[in-house]
């Protein structure tokens, strides 16, 4: 079973990255595109069969490394 | 007095430059303060010598380079720094593994215990990943590496490592970042400012940094990090000698 947790910067986080892009998107054309923010996708191959189990470790995994809750929010899916 | 300081000065380069390889020179501790310092060496840390020779030549340390696999310090350290670099690679976040290091354990309770820790660029992304200091370090609003030196103001001239300053004095250090954009909710940057706990404000806006913060302290004042290298700018060959005063504030204390 997989965990997939994605990590973005929480609002009020400034995201230079994510502004640059949008100008970037912006020079291409895509006018109506505003803004842009830069997350990451961290997947995690579990020896796991419990979909609930692998959820709640994934969501201590995600608190403890995989996320600075001081600039970044989280979610977890559980997949096949 | 000058003309001939620098005469000597350079007399003193050249002779290292034609007899002497220039790392014995370095690495030649001027000792007698007695300060015992370690340098943590994690991999990808790369102003760990950078290190060392400031500490030697500021305080004349008796300085111990620690690889991140140890999980003890050396005893009686009356300082520990963890330097600039990139350790890990800067993977995941910038000193997130570096945080979780072996090494890392045992300067987290050595900080407990009272052992002043300076954390210096990288050091310093380190200290907020580890939870010894709050807030974290952003990507550089520019998007752009800043590598020049800085002028700083000193905020707080109150704590172990500015001792040596007077307060409001205008200092150069150099910085070299990528990820030096301090950051830190409103009601955490209030409590900073409040507690006296900004050692180094920037005096021109250099990374984005909130409140122009350029390196604070924790509440016992023991534990510090410093976005600008102390260790780049030790001495006046350098560009400037100020940061050798971090060094010697230790002494001071």
């Amino acid at each position: 079973m997989k965990a997939i947790v994605n990590v973005r910067l929480k609002k009020g986080v400034l995201d230079p990255q994510g502004r640059a892009i949008a100008e970037a998107l912006r020079g291409l054309g895509f006018d109506e595109a505003a803004d842009a923010r830069v997350g990451k996708v961290i997947e995690i191959e579990l020896d796991e069969t419990d979909p609930e189990r692998a959820a709640a470790r994934a969501k201590e995994m995600a608190a403890k490394l995989l996320a600075n809750p001081v600039i970044e929010s989280w979610t977890v899916e559980i997949a096949a | 007095m000058f003309l001939l300081r620098r005469l000597l000065q350079d007399g003193c380069t050249i002779a290292a430059r034609v007899s002497v390889p220039v790392f014995t020179l370095a690495e030649k501790p001027r000792r007698g303060e007695g300060m015992k310092a370690a340098v943590i060496i994690y991999p990808g840390s790369n102003c760990d010598r950078d290190c060392k020779v400031a500490l030697e030549r500021s305080v004349g340390a008796d300085v111990s380079m620690v690889w991140h696999k140890e999980t003890t310090l050396p005893e009686g350290l009356d300082l520990i720094v963890l330097p600039g670099g990139f350790s890990y690679g800067d993977y995941l976040r910038c000193g997130a593994m570096a945080a979780l290091s072996p090494v890392t354990r045992a300067v987290v309770d050595a900080a407990k215990a009272g052992v002043p820790v300076l954390g210096i660029c990288n050091g310093f992304q380190v200290l907020c990943e580890a939870g010894l200091l709050p807030g974290a370090l952003l990507r550089n609003a520019s998007l752009k590496y800043v590598c020049k030196p800085v002028a700083l103001e000193v905020t707080n001239n109150d704590t172990p490592f500015t001792r040596a300053f007077s307060e409001g004095e205008d200092v150069v250090m150099t910085v070299g970042n990528g990820e030096g954009n301090y950051f830190a909710e409103d009601a955490v940057l209030d409590a900073l400012e409040q507690e006296n706990r900004i050692a180094f404000r920037y005096r021109q806006e250099v990374n984005g940094s909130q409140r122009r913060i350029a390196g604070i302290v924790d509440p016992t004042g023991r534990i510090m990090g410093l976005m600008p290298h102390p260790d780049r700018a030790f001495e006046a060959e350098l560009g400037s000698a100020d940061g050798a005063r971090v060094f010697q504030s230790l002494l001071a204390a």
